[in-house]
């Protein structure tokens, strides 16, 4: 029997606005009148490190999304899409930011970053469809890099059961009111890119 | 009313709830978003809430506040423990007055800490009452009902979240905020008081006399939930119990389950629960706590019952427990099948590790270039807990034991016999914690070693909270401002110097200096942690690479700064670039200049 509605796992590089992804969605899902849990990355693996976000909607459960479980895996780093891939389900869907973040251990030479297309190869097998987009780019073209997070949260909303009148509530309850137009800029233009 | 809340600001809710009117803890994740979050409502409710110095200092506020009787809450992850468990073993002696809560957040996996110690065997050890949470409401819940208990049992109650309650959020069901405050009197009363020896056997009488009325309090609390079933049986302790629920709902099974929530656990619930089963699997994280429990009841409620779960190897001791974990144990039980963990080989064949780094433009990364300069690779540097621990890669991080092990631990390398030279690194934060005792001990004791203070005036770690160094308190407002430096030298170190890692050539040279002195030298290196420059509105022109300059020596891509990449040939600095220049110091081709 099924125990939650729709299971989301958002990562990404500390700093890149995984956990703001959440909420908002989390609020949202409130809004919406669906039970939700979430899980979040504090502490020492924020510093640039690899960080995971889980939300469960329609869910009252424990707040950790099932290796294997995933509806949805939403990548705001390839890397990090690959490096969290077997929480996919096989019905699930990745939808991957192809703007690379090296790490430090790239950086300086002691690792390699693969190309693209071998990042994404396993994942394709493994799901019913990876769609990319370069939401860093998007968000330049909002206005502001910072907003990349939202680009992928434009790209989201089409893919769980939330309408999108909700998220645009929680996402304007959950910034400072200045950034909220370049912030519904960065939100369309991702959910037209997976359109 | 319902919110979607983190764990920690529903416990912070319950806080506000019971009325709480002193409040006090030490960062540590996963336990810091509690305290922050009470703290903007300290005026409105009159609460007095504070960073304590460290979580004995924590408890034993708390303890104050609580004989005058006022509620009070003392919150700490749960290594804090170990620093208060001083106060805490003989606070079950004295009991208490107004309720006193305190909550250690456990860190299973450790996620963000040293260790994964299980705070339910501290209750144990002080004969108290525990809390395990499975979720956020219960957590809020379960905090307003500890005041409560508290005060029944005249003893403190320990609430004990994890990291996946502590920082799960949830749609949380919130009540009223208590504005009533009690007359608090401190009442004489040296029996209670005064744990002179000739009080404190009686005490301790009077405390084994309570664990009956723990018994008789937890016999009908709510966190204590049975449902009978088929004969083969779970019984699963705080967040372990969910994941059961879970299970059981996706394999469709006749099984009976008890989910605890309360140490000590409730005989006759769990005698009536034995009795009906013929097999179970006792589900929790970490230690056997809940399984070494049922093993001594069934004894006598049910010797022929077969018990699973840590002893038998089914369920793991270290770690944390998920969903998938807990369904493949029980379906293991029943026969079903076991779901394969999918792993994907191509990520560990291809991924590049990425650890948690240093941020672009920290001073301490600075520092300890300067000190590896200055010591050479041969040095020892034991060093701290804090953001610093990071630069493992750097060559300066030889040991990290637990706050404030830094100092005495290179004395003690020292009088072990080691000869080389030897700098430890402790951040402001932990010194103020746990360093000044060992750096009066290294004075007292004529250590040869250089202690550098790696001062960023935060603690950066946990989410950049003040601290008795920076002059404010947890509500933003201006205190005294102790000076580190002042501080090293009347504990004693006859070497103190102050330095801006920034300033690359002046830090080598003040190393240097520290080195060469016979007897105890302190190093201050102090900048101001550059996520929170950037906050308060810094912002340095940043570097960029001249390529005609640039001999691709790789000299400031090795200083490990993720704003620097190397593209084959040239080094390239990248938009994360916050203009510390220190690269610009490090660089010998004059290639790396500001951008104007």
């Amino acid at each position: 029997m099924k125990t939650s509605e729709c299971d989301i796992v958002v990562v990404g590089v500390g700093g890149q606005g995984v956990i703001l992804i959440s909420n908002i969605i989390g609020k949202a899902a409130m809004k919406a009148g669906y039970p939700a849990r979430g899980a979040e990355t504090h502490g020492m693996a924020q510093r640039g490190g690899s960080v995971i976000s889980h939300i469960r909607l329609g869910c009252e459960f424990g707040p950790l999304v099932p290796p294997g479980g995933a509806d949805i895996l939403l990548a705001l780093e390839p890397a990090e899409a690959l490096r969290y891939g077997h929480y996919l389900s096989r019905d699930g869907v990745a939808l991957v930011n192809t703007r690379q973040v090296l790490p430090t251990t790239v950086t300086t030479g002691q690792s390699i970053y693969p190309p693209l297309e071998e990042i994404l190869a396993p994942l394709q097998k493994i799901c019913s469809s990876v769609k990319t987009l370069n939401a860093t780019k998007l968000a330049a073209a909002a206005g502001n890099l910072q907003t990349m997070n939202v680009v992928m949260l434009g790209a989201l909303s089409r893919y769980i059961p939330l309408n999108e009148e909700l998220i645009l509530k929680a996402l304007s309850e959950s910034i400072p009111a200045k950034f909220l137009e370049v912030d519904k800029r960065a939100f369309a233009l991702g959910k037209g890119e997976v359109e | 009313m319902k919110e979607y809340l983190l764990g920690n600001a529903a416990i912070a809710r319950g806080i506000l709830e019971a009325g709480a009117g002193v409040v006090t803890g030490y960062p540590g994740t996963p336990a810091s978003e509690i305290v922050e979050s009470v703290a903007p409502f300290a005026k409105k409710y009159d609460i007095h809430v504070e960073w304590s110095v460290n979580e004995k200092v924590a408890v034993e506020v708390a303890i104050g506040a609580s004989w005058t009787g006022t509620r009070a809450v003392a919150v700490m992850k749960h290594v804090g423990l170990n620093v208060a468990a001083d106060p805490f073993m003989t606070l079950a002696y004295t009991g208490v007055r107004a309720g006193l809560v305190v909550i250690a957040a456990d860190d299973p996996f450790c996620h963000s800490s040293q260790n994964e110690q299980d705070s339910r065997r501290y209750a144990q050890f002080a004969c108290i009452p525990c809390l395990d949470p499975a979720d956020p409401q219960e957590a809020r819940d379960m905090c307003i009902y500890a005041f409560e208990l508290s005060e029944k049992l005249e003893l403190p109650v320990l609430l004990r979240p994890t990291t996946r309650v502590s920082h799960a959020r949830a749609d949380v069901e919130v009540g009223q905020i208590e504005e009533e405050r009690s007359n608090p009197e401190f009442v004489k009363n040296p029996a209670r008081w005064v744990m002179l020896p000739v009080h404190a056997r009686p005490r301790h009488t009077e405390l084994l006399k309570k664990q009956d009325r723990i018994k008789t309090a937890f016999a009908d609390a709510p966190w204590n939930r049975l449902v009978l079933r088929g004969d083969l049986g779970i019984i699963a302790s705080g967040i372990s119990g969910l994941y059961a629920e879970e299970a059981i709902k996706q394999l469709e099974i006749d099984i009976s389950i008890l989910r605890i929530g309360t140490f000590p656990p409730p005989d006759e619930l769990c005698s009536e629960f034995l009795r009906h089963v013929t097999k179970v699997m006792v589900i929790e994280e970490l230690e056997p706590v809940l399984e070494e429990y049922v093993e001594r009841l069934a004894r006598a409620q049910n010797p022929d019952l077969e018990i699973i779960g840590k002893r038998s190897g089914h369920i793991p001791r270290e770690g944390e427990l998920d969903s998938l974990t807990v369904r493949n144990a029980i379906a293991e039980m029943f026969d079903l099948q076991v779901e394969e963990v999918l792993s994907l080989k191509e990520a560990e064949e291809l991924l590049p590790p990425r650890p948690p780094a240093l941020c672009p433009g920290c001073s301490h990364r600075a520092t300890y270039y300067a000190m590896r300069k200055a010591f050479g690779k041969d040095a020892i540097f034991p060093s701290d807990i804090g953001c610093y621990t990071l630069a493992v890669p750097m060559g300066t991080i030889d040991t990290c034991l637990c706050m404030g092990a830094s100092i005495t631990v290179a004395s003690g390398i020292r009088f072990g016999g080691e000869e080389r030279d030897i700098c430890c690194s402790i951040g402001d934060s932990t010194f103020l914690h746990a360093g000044l005792t060992g750096l009066l001990n290294a004075a007292y004791n004529k250590a040869r070693i250089t202690v550098a203070i790696l001062d960023n005036s935060t603690t950066a770690m946990t989410g950049h909270q003040p601290h008795p160094g920076t002059g404010f308190t947890v509500s933003g407002e201006k205190t005294k401002a102790v000076s580190i430096g002042a501080l090293a030298k009347a504990l004693g170190a006859d070497f103190v110097e102050t330095v801006d890692p920034y300033d690359v050539d002046a830090t080598i040279e003040a190393f240097k200096r520290a080195k060469e002195f016979q007897g105890l030298s302190v190093v201050i290196a102090k900048q101001t942690c550059v996520t929170n420059a950037r906050r308060a509105g810094v912002r340095r022109r940043p570097f960029t690479v001249n390529d005609e300059n640039c001999d691709g020596c790789r000299k400031c891509v090795m200083f490990g700064c993720p704003a620097i990449e190397f593209d084959g040939e040239s080094a390239r600095i990248n938009s994360l670039c916050s203009g510390c220049g220190v690269c610009a110091q490090i660089c010998t081709r004059d290639a790396i200049e500001v951008v104007e």
